[in-house]
């Protein structure tokens, strides 16, 4: 079997993969970091998004093969070095941004590549970002919230209109 | 007081794992030696197996086994929790529901059969091999056709498609009919209470474990009730007594009702793993969860409601037929007769209500209870027509709510309805709502749209739901074949740290959080000496589970009876300790003392005492602290709001954007505001979606036309504004210890017909005289609507 | 998914190499592909990713030209074509979601051909040229129908040039579920007229609005097209929207388009 090897969350690491080995199913199965998760079969949910090369992308639909050197950054890389919660993580604990926690790691990897891209971003902006992240649990308000907070602003802005 | 005792909005201690990425779902539990199973499924809706032959299948490499209907010949079928009797007085039909098809299958996606393999391709590849022919019969779709005579029959055992022909309250008919004959006007509503897809974000999962020595099998499963499954799938299926199954639903990415029911893949990992000696693990993926999971809703109503010259509702009555799928699952048939008929009344006085349902089968997926389960099918109609008297009649929409309301001196409330309403204020949320949403800043808002070129509608829905499921003498008689109270143990340890076991399960409701606020609030210590264990069988008490609003008010009153047991307990200690009375000896923050005195031991102490008991009343009380209660409630819980939507229609396009949503709630009292709120939103956000998105199409042949995300809408960040959400309008809960109302169903019962009315304001405002319009209200059906003429 | 080989050439000559083989087919940002494999409706033995191809990645401008790597993901084009062609970087950067456009291609766009995707009405409506391993293909020649395009097996999309019109826009009205063009309307004002692709209603996948160019190459105001009727033809009637209303929209969204532009 083909050998792939990358750095997630810093590590490096390698393995056997078949060539339909998909990037979530050698972190699920092959490395055993369970944090990022499957929501559908159809590329929607954005249960899977990781970081690769800085940039978010959906780790059920990229071949670990393809990302071979890639530098990968999960959920379980979000932490502080204290193991403490990072900004988002701690914005999203802070405005009950979450319930079941499903989305979660797909929703904060997103929500994070949207900080690093655009530091400071309006509402309307979290929202339209966040379009391959489905929520069924929040209705997205805390969300919104928690990502503004994240970004230093005032959450209470969030409004009708 | 605690700092984190009831009604703090103390932050969640579950979302420290789940932000880390160390939540434990079930797909992420890998068992020594586990196999995997994939299951071939019907690509037909009707049809009668003709050929079925696995010996390829079973020959291709990796195969441990290939699962049939064969191999489960000694279980029972899957059965529904509740008998509803028809209005001659006979049983509803109960056909059986095989957990694989035996010889025919009835609904697109019906497992046939199941390969054990050592990988799941491998499985997948050997299901591809099994040889299988099915002799397609002529499907029923549609539910007047169902009924028809000469269509085509789903199940040989019963005489035709009908499951219960059933009417609520029959005795009131004749009044009924009596009120309609002397009314002023009458208005009239045809809709369509369009099926939903429940589509938690978790897809389901399951793992099979057999531990032959023992003969004892573990099921790993995403439940939002393990001792539910343990006891129907244990006892009625698999015919596995409950002390030899054990059933485990760790994190479960949200339900929404449709992880309540025994699945056929529950059943079949449990079974499989003791034919292959082997864990058997399935996952669904999204594509099965579309023909898998239990949908929702599906009801097609005809509501008339008669009013006297004021506005004053005299009357409603509706026929409704309800979809149930092809199979019944546990909550099919309670779900549009009991939980439907109830909150069919409404906040209103309306004095003699008749409601006619009819369940039918027809050959799509089964149909069961999804968040709010019956009650948004009652409100929505109720909302959609008392809207459409109002604009009939030129009433205030307001107006002609707050006329009808029960007033608050009016509780407790008899309604038609068989119910009783232990409090409420209506006219409070009412207020509240028109405040909050700057109803009399609507026209000039109206105005700006308008400028802009767009429509602009206000949408009310004013709502009481029966929940907080359920007394059990009451459902007994209705038909009910459990009971529906719920158990807690609180356990303190020799240190004073404390497990609270409960037989409620939390997939996003925030229970290892707000139940610990609840026993630190009773016993006056730091929630962070309280530990919440839920999901496990064989850890906690035996207890029905997450659903029908009833945790907070079911299971987090057995929580309060427990501590209050604990509370009992300690008392004694302490007297005994300080030589008092317990009569005489008071609780606060954390310490016992003898009332008037400065007399006092602290927690710790009773602890210790308890467990280490060198100094204690021996003869009198046994050691340790540790008590269970069952508490089963006296009536429902009647949480109420008054809801509105603000909408703007492009008239060019018929797209519908939600510019407001405000809601004004009467939750009871309220343990933890936030986690409260955050049920709001994801409640409306559930209901907006079905009123604008969600659209679950069958074809003639019975497939599922919109069977995937692709094709079905669910609601996204980009699609709503901010909600504002308000409960600060409490009426208690007259009969449960903590005085609360169930919120987690909320959203979805009120949002939908708040939307719909609004779109139709805006429609009508707009010069388009369209008094009838069904959801999902997608922007062609809009556009179609207006040009309809 | 079926399993298969996979591999990674350097570039476009070891890609077609490796294309040539028995079942082989490109990866381009598996966005499409991968979600079809998925469901097995795919079987080859080969994967060929482009994603290694250095040669056949980037944005760049000459001329009046703006040339993009066909394995160009749609975040790089958002990007960076932004100066240069804002409706078409527009356009790049509302296809899907981020994580989407993150591995996405236009390379794979195109040769995918989806009868409700953004870049064809771009290519079309614009005039573009597809670049392949082999050959230079107009846009008018490339298109053939609802996932059905000029390209040979094997045949790489190399580039796509762009020839920047004096204005332009892209008016996208989303189907609800999957966020695809339920129909798109892509207008340009060329130096040659008018060009109107319209993408998502036609069951023959894009195609240019005649009607509506002849009226806007008279004058390129959303006033022009007042008289038009909606396009007839083979429009594409489902669950989110009858013919009737997708042709009402094309009329809509292209009156919109223009006065945007
Ligand atoms: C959630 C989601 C939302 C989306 N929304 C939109 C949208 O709004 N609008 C839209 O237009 N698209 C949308 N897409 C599709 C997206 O743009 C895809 O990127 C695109 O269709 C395919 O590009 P790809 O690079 O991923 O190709 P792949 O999936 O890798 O390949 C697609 C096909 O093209 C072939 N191929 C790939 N690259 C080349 C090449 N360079 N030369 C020749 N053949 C090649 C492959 O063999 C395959 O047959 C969406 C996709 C998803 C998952
Ligand atoms: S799992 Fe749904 S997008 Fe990846
Ligand atoms: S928190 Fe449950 S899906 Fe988002």
């Amino acid at each position: 079997m083909p050998k792939v090897a990358m750095r997630v969350n810093g590590r490096a690491v390698s393995g056997e993969v078949e060539g339909r080995t998909l990037l979530v199913q050698f972190l699920r199965e092959g490395l055993g970091m369970t944090g990022t998760h499957v929501g559908c079969d159809t590329s929607q949910c954005g249960a899977c998004v990781v970081h690769v090369n800085g940039v978010p992308v959906k780790s059920c639909t990229a071949f670990a093969l393809d990302l071979d050197g890639a530098e990968i950054t999960t959920i379980e890389g979000m932490a502080n070095a204290d193991g403490s919660l990072g900004r988002v993580q701690q914005a999203f604990q802070d405005h009950h941004g979450l319930q079941c926690g499903f989305c979660t790691p797909g929703m904060v990897m997103s929500a994070a590549a949207l900080l690093a891209e655009n530091p400071t971003p309006s509402e309307a902006e979290i929202r339209t970002y966040l379009e391959g992240n489905i929520c069924r649990c929040t209705g997205y308000h805390n969300i919104v919230k928690a990502v503004l907070a994240a970004s230093g602003q005032d959450p209470a802005t969030i409004a009708a209109e | 007081m605690p700092k984190d005792g009831i009604g703090a909005p103390m932050k969640r201690r579950e979302d420290l794992r789940f932000l880390a990425g160390d939540g434990r779902y079930t797909d992420d539990i890998n068992l020594h030696g586990q196999a995997y199973v994939w299951f071939l499924r019907s690509d037909v809706a009707h049809g009668r197996i003709t050929r079925l032959d696995t010996a390829a299948a079973a020959a291709m490499p990796g195969v441990l086994r290939v699962i049939t209907a064969e191999d489960f010949a000694h279980a029972g079928g899957m059965i529904t929790a509740w008998q509803v009797t028809n209005r001659d007085g006979t049983p509803q039909a109960e056909p059986k529901h095989p957990i694989l098809a035996e010889g025919k299958v009835r609904h697109i996606g019906e497992p046939i059969a199941g390969v054990v393999a050592e990988t799941l391709e491998q499985a997948r590849d050997a299901a591809e091999a099994i040889e299988l022919e099915i002799e397609e019969l002529p499907a029923v779709v549609d539910m007047a056709a169902a009924l028809a005579p000469g269509a085509p029959k789903l199940h040989e055992d019963i005489d035709s498609n009908l499951c219960f022909d059933w009417g609520f309250v029959d005795d009131n008919k004749a009044k009924v009919d009596a009120a309609f004959e002397s009314a002023h006007h009458v208005t009239t509503l045809e809709l369509v209470n369009n099926r939903c897809v429940a589509n938690a974000m978790e897809p389901r999962a399951a793992i099979g474990l057999y531990d032959r020595p023992m003969d004892h099998y573990t099921l790993y499963t995403t439940s939002q009730n393990p001792h539910v499954i343990r006891l129907v799938m244990g006892t009625f299926t698999l015919q596995i007594p409950e002390h030899k199954l054990r059933v485990v639903a760790p994190d479960v990415g949200g339900g929404f009702g449709s992880k309540i029911y025994n699945y056929n893949e529950e059943c079949f990992v449990t079974h499989a793993a003791k034919l292959v000696g082997r864990p058997v693990k399935w996952t669904a993926t999204r594509s099965e969860a579309f023909i898998s999971d239990a949908q929702g809703r599906d009801h097609v109503t005809k509501i008339q409601l008669a009013l006297d010259k004021d506005g004053m509702f005299l009357a409603f009555r509706t026929e409704t037929m309800a979809n149930l799928g092809a199979y019944l699952r546990l909550f099919a048939t309670v779900t549009p007769t009991y939980l439907h008929g109830p909150a069919a009344g409404g906040p209103y006085r309306t004095p003699v209500a008749h409601v006619h349902v009819k369940g039918v089968f027809t050959n799509t997926v089964p149909v069961d209870a999804y968040r709010g389960a019956g009650r948004p099918e009652g409100s929505y109609q109720l909302e959609r027509v008392v809207d459409k008297a109002a604009r009939e009649m030129g009433i205030d929409q307001a107006e002609i709510r707050r006329r009808n309301f029960v007033k608050p001196e009016e509780f407790p409330y008899q309604t038609p309805m068989a119910v009783v309403y232990d409090s409420g204020n209506y006219h409070a949320t009412l207020d509240k709502l028109l405040e909050l949403s700057d109803y009399a800043g609507f026209a000039k808002r109206r105005a700006e749209s308008e400028a802009r070129g767009k429509l602009r509608g206000f949408g009310f829905s004013t709502w009481v739901e029966a929940s907080g499921l359920a007394p059990s003498r009451l459902i007994g008689a209705l038909g009910a074949r459990a009971g529906l109270y719920e158990s807690a143990t609180v356990r303190v340890n020799p240190t004073g740290g404390i497990s609270v076991l409960t037989g409620t399960h939390s997939h996003g409701q925030g229970h290892e959080t707000v139940f610990a606020q609840i026993v630190a609030d009773k016993l006056g210590i730091d929630a962070g000496l309280v530990d919440i264990v839920h999901g496990d069988s064989d850890k906690t008490p035996f207890g029905m589970g997450t659903y029908g609003s009833r945790s907070a008010a079911v299971g987090g009153s057995a929580i309060a009876k427990a501590t209050d047991k604990i509370i009992a307990k300690a008392k004694k200690i302490a007297a005994h300790l300080l030589e008092a009375s317990d009569a005489d000896i008071e609780v606060a923050d954390g310490k016992f003392t003898v009332a008037g005195t400065d007399k006092a031991v602290d927690w710790a102490t009773i602890c210790l005492t308890a467990y280490v008991p060198h100094n204690y009343p021996m003869e009198t009380l046994e050691p340790g602290l540790e008590e269970t209660a069952f508490y089963d409630p006296a009536n429902f819980v009647y949480p109420a709001g008054a809801y509105g939507c603000e909408v703007e229609v492009d008239p060019d396009t018929g797209a519908v954007t939600v510019m407001r949503f405000v809601a004004a709630d009467d939750f009871g009292v309220v343990l933890n505001p936030v986690v409260v709120a955050g049920q709001q939103h994801g409640g409306i956000a559930q209901g907006i979606s079905q009123a604008l998105l969600e659209h679950t199409v069958y074809d003639e042949s019975g497939q599922l036309v919109s069977g995937s995300l692709m094709d079905y809408a669910i609601l996204r960040a980009g699609d709503v504004p901010g909600f504002t959400v308000d409960h600060s309008c409490v009426t208690r809960c007259e009969h449960n210890p903590l005085g609360v109302k169930g919120c987690g169903e909320a959203g979805a019962i009120g949002a939908p017909p708040a939307v719909v009315n609004a779109v139709v304001d805006a429609l009508q405002a707009g010069g388009y005289g369209i008094k009838d319009i069904d959801m999902p209200l997608t922007p062609s059906r809009v556009w179609a609507a207006m040009h309809e003429g | 998914m079926y399993a298969f080989d996979f591999v990674r050439p350097k570039t476009v000559a070891e890609a077609v190499k490796a294309l040539a083989a028995e079942d082989a087919q490109a990866l381009g940002g598996g966005q499409t592909l991968i979600p079809t494999l998925k469901q097995r409706l795919a079987a080859p033995a080969v994967l060929v990713s482009l994603s290694g191809i250095a040669e056949m990645s980037g944005v760049s401008l000459s001329g009046g030209t703006l040339t993009i790597g066909g394995g160009t993901p749609h975040a790089t084009v958002a990007k960076e074509a932004r100066a240069a062609y804002p409706a078409l970087a527009a356009l790049a950067g509302g296809i899907g979601d981020p994580a989407v456009r993150s591995r996405g291609t236009i390379g794979g766009s195109l040769a995918n051909n989806d009868p409700s995707a953004c870049y064809p009405a771009a290519v079309l409506g614009s005039g573009a040229t597809i670049v392949t391993d082999r050959r230079e293909i107009a846009a008018d020649d490339y298109f053939q129908g609802m996932f059905a395009t000029a390209l040979e097996p094997g045949e790489i999309i190399t580039a796509v040039r762009f020839p920047v019109p004096e204005k332009a826009h892209y008016e996208k009205f989303a189907q609800p579920a999957s966020r695809f063009a339920l129909v798109g309307v892509f207008v340009a004002r060329t130096g040659q007229g008018a060009r109107v692709a319209v993408t998502g209603a036609s069951a023959d996948g894009v195609f240019r609005w005649a009607e509506a160019e002849k009226a806007l190459s008279g004058g390129f105001s959303a006033a022009a097209l007042a008289g038009l009727a909606p396009p007839t033809g083979d429009m594409i009637s489902d669950l989110h929207g009858s013919a009737e209303y997708r042709a009402h929209l094309v009329k809509v969204l292209t009156g919109r388009a223009v006065a945007a532009a």
